[in-house]
């Protein structure tokens, strides 16, 4: 009796099982059946901002088109890019932009905003950066051994950071105990600066979002800004569809025209974290 | 160490509240889960019942194979089902990345093993006496199968219990696979790891205790079927 009694419920467990799934599949179909959608590879700092969310609303409004992204750093997305796997890159690493286009990837790179890369540190500053030119900051730090991290991942700030060293004349402290290369996003960067009581250098869109998730008091402060070399440049490139006849390159170039008009650059100036502005759009220059 | 007590309010509130984007989040989670673990099991239990019941040549080998693939680094399974769904991988024509199928390739991939290897352990493990008695009681060949599977069913269940745990609480083909994407692919764990990219710990600490109260439920449902199936 025992036995026939399992044998009986247990057709009913896998009755069930093949209900999740049809049910699972069912709506996975209907959600795949609606507007159509421009997929985006674009840098950490534009999503972790907001500012993605903040525009997506406002380009379908305008457009009808869905806008999906993968926030990741600006050397994975390139590779999204070079891969097929999206139709848009929203980026801001002018030297690997140039190379992707080079290589014929690309198409229709315009520039969309910027902001600034800043170091931040600690109040006391060890290493007496404050007011230092960009090249005269790692240098004060290099001399002084102070703990600099490092994003160390390829993304566009990590490139900048490299470019900032060989325009200093320093080759990259690769191996300087104080030089502390740890691989993540900016967030986690300058929290393990602010840990080590270390500088990092750092976009200030994201810095702006962490003073925020500090309440206006946080651990680290900005020392060294305003040089030119620190200019952060972003930038929009369609997929080419030479290389890509299924990307969507229709869809791209509706949102590289819609992200370039006047309307939505003021759109962007007035995108604000704490009462302050984080991207200036440059589209016209 | 604030953010935690903060994250135990926040979780409340974010499920209490309806929060639009939590919600999403579980439910895609769920979405996802369940298929995973539906094929999974489809594919592990009658792999797992052949690796422990049958003799063959090479079953240790496969034995240790199976144990090896236990050990799979969640980042490097991404990278592999990455490889064959970019749109320039063998797979590309079929547009599975950055798509809740596409993510679980790579979670089936995860939890395989999991289920073949302690399903083999539990068919393994029965009382040698049970197939004796069978035996002699005049069983079939295919009745006796069908006996050691039905008596190695609560290993069985533990099989699917840790898969499930596997599966849920993977972050690296969700993220690489998945991408994020907001209202599509954004699991409870891509959704963690975003919070925290952004330095929001406390809402990071209330996704992960959703996450368990998810998993709590699941496996929960799981406890009260079994309790039916011994009856």
């Amino acid at each position: 009796m025992h036995r026939r009694n399992v044998a009986f419920r247990f057709p009913r467990f896998s009755l069930l099982l093949v209900l999740v799934v049809g049910l699972a599949l069912v709506l996975g179909g209907v959600a795949a059946a609606k507007a159509p959608v421009l997929r985006m590879a674009t840098t950490t700092s534009t999503d972790n901002t907001g500012l993605l969310d903040y525009l997506a609303p406002l380009f379908q409004k305008a457009t009808g088109i869905e806008l999906q992204w993968v926030a990741v750093g600006t050397g994975k997305a390139i590779e999204f890019g070079k891969n097929g796997d999206v139709d848009i890159l929203f980026v801001h690493d002018p030297e690997s932009e140039k190379a992707f286009m080079d290589g014929g990837f690309g198409a229709n790179r315009r520039q969309v905003m910027y902001n600034d890369f800043i170091f931040v540190g600690p109040k006391e500053d060890p290493a007496k950066i404050q007011g230092l030119s960009a090249a005269e900051t790692l240098k004060a730090i290099a001399t002084k051994g102070a703990v600099f991290t490092s994003r160390a991942d390829k993304s566009g700030t990590h490139m900048k950071e490299l470019a900032l060293w060989k325009e200093a004349g320093i080759t990259v402290p690769d191996k300087e105990p104080w030089y502390i290369q740890v691989g993540q996003g900016m967030i986690q960067t300058i929290n393990i600066a602010a840990e080590r009581n270390g500088y990092t250098l750092t976009d200030r869109g994201t810095f702006i979002k962490y003073e925020e998730n500090h309440k206006g008091n946080p651990p680290l402060v900005i020392l060294s800004e305003g040089d030119k070399a620190l200019r952060n440049q972003y930038s929009v490139i369609a997929v080419n569809p030479a290389k890509w006849s299924d990307a969507r390159y229709d869809l791209a170039v509706k949102f590289i025209d819609w992200i370039v008009s006047p309307e939505t650059q003021k759109v962007i100036a007035e995108f604000k974290l704490s009462g302050k502005q984080l991207f200036f759009p440059n589209a016209g220059e | 160490m604030d953010y935690i007590a903060e994250g135990v309010l926040q979780a409340l509130s974010l499920l209490l509240a309806g929060d639009e984007e939590t919600w999403d989040a579980i439910f895609t989670t769920m979405k996802l889960s369940s298929l995973s673990i539906a094929v999974s099991l489809a594919l592990g239990i009658p792999l797992g019942f052949l690796l422990g019941y049958a003799e063959f040549p090479g079953k240790r080998i496969c034995r240790a194979v199976v144990d090896t693939l236990l050990a799979l680094p969640t980042v490097v399974v991404g990278l592999l089902v990455y490889a064959f769904v970019s749109r320039r991988g063998p797979l590309g024509e079929l547009g599975l990345l950055f798509t809740l199928p596409g993510v679980a390739i790579g979670q089936v991939i995860l939890a395989l093993p999991v289920v073949v290897a302690m399903t083999a352990t539990a068919v393994e493990s029965l009382d040698r006496r049970l197939s004796l008695t069978l035996l002699t009681l005049g069983a079939g060949r295919s009745q006796l199968a069908l006996a050691s599977l039905l008596e190695s069913r609560y290993g069985v269940l533990l099989a699917a219990a840790s898969a499930y745990g596997r599966i849920i609480s993977e972050v690296g083909v969700s993220m690489m696979i998945g991408g994020n994407i907001k209202w599509h692919t954004r699991t409870i764990t891509t959704a963690i790891t975003l919070e925290t990219g952004k330095g929001e710990f406390a809402m990071g600490v209330a996704l992960g205790l959703v996450l368990l109260l998810v998993a709590f439920l699941v496996n929960g449902s799981a406890s009260l079927l079994r309790r039916r199936v011994r009856t």
